[in-house]
C-alpha cells in the first residue's frame, strides 16, 4: 500500500484552498456558499498545520488547530448573524443583489 | 511564566466583561452613555497601566512588551477613545444607543493590543481575529439599515477570506521553518539562501492577509464600500486604531522573524506601496460622498506609510510610527467634522452639503480646513511632518523612486483635499447644520490643536518613535 507522505497532505490542502477561493470569487448565487468556502479555506490551513505538526514532532501545530477551530466557530456565528440581518433588510441573499454601494 | 507583561490587556478584557454585566443588569434603562463613560475610563486606566507596566517577554516568549508595543498600544487606545467620543452623540440620534457598542470597541481594542505585542504567529492570529470579529459586528451595527448590513456583509466575507489566507500562510511558514516563535524563525531564516520556495509562498500569503487588513491595493476593494456603509463612528474607528495595529503587526512581522529576508519581501512592499499611492490619489478625484473620499484617502496614506516599511531600517520604522500618530489625529478630526454634518436631524454625507460652511459655521470650517491641509501634507500641519520623516527615510535608503512617486501623488491628492475647502468657502451657502454637541466640538478642537501645534513640540513623539523603532531592530 502507498504510504501517505507529507506531500499528499499538502496537495489536498492546496486543493481545498483553491476550491475555497474559487468558491468565493466564481460563485454568483448565494452568500451561504461563500460562508462554506471560507470554512474550506480554514480547513485547508488546519490540515496543513496538523500534517506539519506530525512530521516535525511538534505539538504547537495541533494546539493552534484547536484555537483555529474555536475562531472558525465564532466567525461562522457572526457571519450567519450578518447574513440574517442582511436578509431582513434586503429580502434576498443572492450575491448579485449585494450592490447598493459601488464606485 | 511572566504574565504581568500582559496586565493591561487582561485588565482591559476584565473591564469589558464588567461593562457587559453592568449593561445587562441595568436592562430597560438607557445604559449606552453609562457604558461609554465606563469604557473611556477603562481606556484611561489601561493607558496608565501600559505606560507604567512591566517590560519583557512573557508566556514562553509568545508575548512581549517593549518600546514598540508601548508606543502602538497607547496610540491604539487613544484612537479607540476618540471613536467612542465620536459615537456619543451619533448613536443617540441614529437610534443606536445600545451598550454593546462601546463594549465591542473595547474588545476590538484588546485584540489590537495583543496584535502589537505578539511575538508568535499564534498570538498574532488570535489578536487579529479578536479585532476583526468585533469590527465585523460594528460595521453591521445599524441593523435596520440596508447600507450598514451590506457593509457588514462585504467586510465579513472579504475579511474572513483574508484571515483564511493569512492562516494558510502561517501554516506554510510553520511547516517550512519549523517554528511559530518569532525569535526562532529569525534564527532559522538567518541565511536567506536556504529559504525554501514553500516558505516564500507562506510569507507572501501572510503579507496578502495583512495588506487586506490595512486596505492596501490590490486588496483595498472593500474599503470604500465599508467606509461608506458603516455607521460613521465605526468608520472613524476603522480609519484609526485597527489601521495602526495592523500596520504595527506588519512591521513587526517583517522586521523580526523575516528581517533577514528583506530582499525577498522588499520588492513586494514597494510594489504595494506604489499602487496604493496611485489609486488613493486618482480614485478619490471623482468621489461625491465624503466618507468614500476618506476611504480612498486612507488607501493613499497606507501607501505612504508602506514606504517607511520598505526602507526596512530604524529610520523607516520611525517614520511609519510618526506618520501613524499624525494620521490618527488628523483622520479622527476629519471624521468629527463629518459627524457634525446633520441638518434637521438627518445625517449628510455629500461633499456638496458642506457648501458655504465657512459662513454658517466658521469654527467647524476652520477645523475641517486644518484637517484637509494636514492630509494634503501642507506645512506646518502634522501631516506634512509625517510625510517628511517618511520621505527622508526613503531617500536615505536609496528608494528614490518611491519618494518621487510619493511627492507626485500627494500633489494629486492636494487637488481633492483643497476642493473640499473650496466648497466650504466659495460655494453657494446651504442651510446651516444643526447645533453641534459638546462632544464633537471637543473632539474636533482637541485633534485640530494637535494637528496644528505638532510642529511646536514634536520631540517627545519623535523620541518615543525612535526608541520604539530601535526596539525592533536592536
Amino acid at each position: 500500500m502507498l504510504p501517505v507522505a507529507l506531500s499528499h497532505y499538502l496537495i489536498v490542502a492546496a486543493l481545498l484552498l483553491v476550491l475555497g477561493v474559487f468558491g468565493i470569487f466564481l460563485n454568483r448565487k448565494n452568500v451561504i456558499i461563500i460562508l462554506m468556502s471560507v470554512e474550506l479555506i480554514l480547513l485547508a490551513a488546519n490540515l496543513n498545520l496538523v500534517a506539519f505538526s506530525a512530521v516535525l514532532h511538534d505539538m504547537v501545530g495541533q494546539v493552534f488547530v484547536m484555537f483555529t477551530l474555536t475562531v472558525a466557530a465564532a466567525e461562522a456565528a457572526i457571519g450567519l448573524a450578518i447574513v440574517v440581518i442582511y436578509f431582513r433588510n434586503r429580502g434576498s441573499i443572492q450575491v448579485e443583489d449585494v450592490n447598493l454601494m459601488k464606485g | 511564566m511572566n504574565w504581568m507583561v500582559a496586565l493591561p490587556e487582561l485588565v482591559l478584557a476584565c473591564f469589558g466583561m464588567v461593562i457587559l454585566l453592568v449593561g445587562v443588569l441595568q436592562r430597560g434603562r438607557d445604559t449606552f452613555q453609562l457604558a461609554s463613560m465606563l469604557t473611556l475610563g477603562a481606556f484611561l486606566v489601561t493607558i496608565l497601566l501600559v505606560i507604567a507596566g512591566a517590560r519583557g517577554f512573557g508566556y514562553h516568549g509568545q508575548f512581549v512588551t517593549d518600546a514598540f508595543s508601548l508606543f502602538v498600544n497607547v496610540l491604539v487606545l487613544v484612537g479607540a477613545s476618540l471613536a467612542v467620543v465620536g459615537s456619543l452623540d451619533y448613536n443617540e440620534h441614529e437610534n443606536l444607543r445600545r451598550f454593546e457598542f462601546p463594549v465591542l470597541v473595547l474588545f476590538a481594542t484588546v485584540g489590537m493590543m495583543v496584535m502589537a505585542s505578539s511575538t508568535n504567529l499564534m498570538t498574532l492570529y488570535l489578536g487579529l481575529e479578536l479585532q476583526s470579529l468585533s469590527i465585523y459586528v460594528l460595521a453591521a451595527f445599524a441593523r435596520d439599515q440596508l447600507r450598514s448590513s451590506e457593509a457588514g456583509l462585504k467586510y465579513f466575507v472579504l475579511g474572513a477570506l483574508a484571515s483564511g489566507l493569512l492562516l494558510y500562510g502561517i501554516s506554510l511558514v510553520y511547516g517550512f521553518a519549523g517554528s511559530m516563535q518569532f525569535d526562532q524563525l529569525a534564527t532559522a531564516l538567518a541565511d536567506p539562501a536556504h529559504a525554501s520556495p514553500g516558505l516564500i509562498v507562506g510569507i507572501v500569503f501572510i503579507i496578502v492577509g495583512l495588506a487586506f487588513k490595512i486596505s492596501a491595493v490590490p486588496f483595498h476593494m472593500w474599503a470604500p464600500d465599508v467606509y461608506e456603509g458603516a455607521p460613521t463612528p465605526v468608520t472613524l474607528l476603522m480609519a484609526t486604531a485597527p489601521k495602526v495595529a495592523a500596520m504595527a503587526l506588519l512591521v513587526r512581522t517583517m522586521a523580526t522573524p523575516f528581517g533577514h529576508l528583506l530582499q525577498q519581501w522588499q520588492q513586494l512592499i514597494v510594489l504595494i506601496s506604489i499602487v496604493s499611492m496611485l489609486l488613493g490619489a486618482f480614485g478619490a478625484i471623482g468621489q461625491r460622498n465624503i466618507k468614500r473620499l476618506m476611504a480612498y484617502s486612507s488607501i493613499g496614506h497606507v501607501g505612504y506609510i508602506l514606504i517607511g516599511l520598505a526602507a526596512g531600517n530604524t529610520v523607516g520604522v520611525r517614520g511609519v510610527l510618526i506618520y501613524l500618530v499624525t494620521y490618527v489625529f488628523t483622520s479622527a478630526g476629519a471624521f468629527a467634522c463629518i459627524l457634525a454634518m446633520r441638518r434637521r436631524g438627518t445625517m449628510l454625507e455629500q461633499i456638496s452639503d458642506l457648501g458655504g460652511l465657512g459662513r454658517r459655521d466658521p469654527t467647524l470650517a476652520l477645523w475641517m480646513t486644518v484637517f484637509m491641509f494636514s492630509m494634503a501634507g501642507i506645512p506646518p500641519f502634522s501631516g506634512f511632518w509625517g510625510k517628511y520623516f517618511i520621505f527622508t527615510a526613503a531617500v536615505q535608503s536609496g528608494l528614490w523612486a518611491l519618494a518621487v512617486i510619493g511627492v507626485l501623488t500627494s500633489v494629486v491628492g492636494a487637488y481633492y483635499y483643497i476642493r473640499v475647502i473650496k466648497v466650504m468657502y466659495f460655494d453657494t451657502p446651504e442651510e446651516a447644520f444643526d447645533p453641534r454637541p459638546a462632544s464633537l466640538s471637543t473632539l474636533a478642537a482637541a485633534t485640530g490643536l494637535f494637528t496644528t501645534l505638532f510642529f511646536v513640540f514634536p520631540a517627545p513623539i519623535v523620541g518615543a518613535a525612535n526608541a520604539a523603532a530601535r526596539a525592533l531592530f536592536g
